[in-house]
């Protein structure tokens, strides 16, 4: 199966490029915000809503081209995948760390005012 | 075919060349699914997501049988040896 590896296209780069930055905060994610469908995924889901920013989500179990390209634009190999400002910032465990420590509300803070 | 905690275990030695490693295999029989605390001098100068990068490139192979891979810890010697500490301190007060 070398097309599945092979899954970031151009085009599909493009449209990443363009989903990342489309919000301040995005997730991909099994299922969606109001129906995650993996533990890890709804980890994340409720840090978010805790810091009561506005996030988009996106469910990759809806489309294995997305989820195939997306592990390969992010060099990143699990779900859920969280970006701010356009940024790759890590899966769950990275996220709960940084929401530890207080770095995940200072980087919101910032990005909502930037 | 799975992967066996062994294996992890192996492949994380020989690539990331730890002073301290820990696997849990958290998959209740129902396939590949570990949590790792794993100590490295290569984790030193390196933000957490490179840390965990490093994690995951190791394991490149690994990764794709495993369902779910958890890094509880990915700390230098001198961060693990603080925390150590910090919990012998605690513990004794």
């Amino acid at each position: 199966w070398e097309f599945v590896v092979a899954a970031l296209s151009p085009d599909l780069k493009n449209t990443l490029d363009k989903v990342v930055t489309s919000q301040k905060v995005v997730l991909f994610m099994k299922g969606t915000k109001d129906f995650p469908q993996c533990g890890f995924s709804n980890t994340v889901v409720q840090i978010l809503n805790s810091l009561d920013v506005p996030y988009e989500t996106i469910n990759i179990l809806e489309n294995e081209v997305l989820r195939q390209g997306l592990k390969e634009y992010s060099s990143w190999p699990t779900f859920p995948q969280l970006y701010i400002d356009g940024e790759f910032f890590g899966g769950c465990d990275i996220t709960v760390e940084a929401y530890k420590s207080g770095e995940l509300q200072e980087l919101l803070e910032r990005a909502m005012c930037s | 075919m799975g992967v066996t905690k062994e294996q992890v275990e192996s492949t994380l030695k020989s690539k990331l060349n730890p002073s301290h490693l820990e696997i849990i295999d958290t998959s209740g029989g129902c396939g590949a699914s570990f949590a790792i605390e794993i100590v490295s001098e290569q984790f030193e100068g390196k933000r957490l997501l490179e840390r965990h990068r490093l994690v995951n490139a190791a394991l490149e192979e690994e990764m794709k049988e495993i369902h779910a891979l958890s890094i509880k810890k990915a700390v230098t010697p001198g961060q693990w040896k603080q925390q150590l500490e910090s919990e012998k301190s605690t513990s004794a007060a």
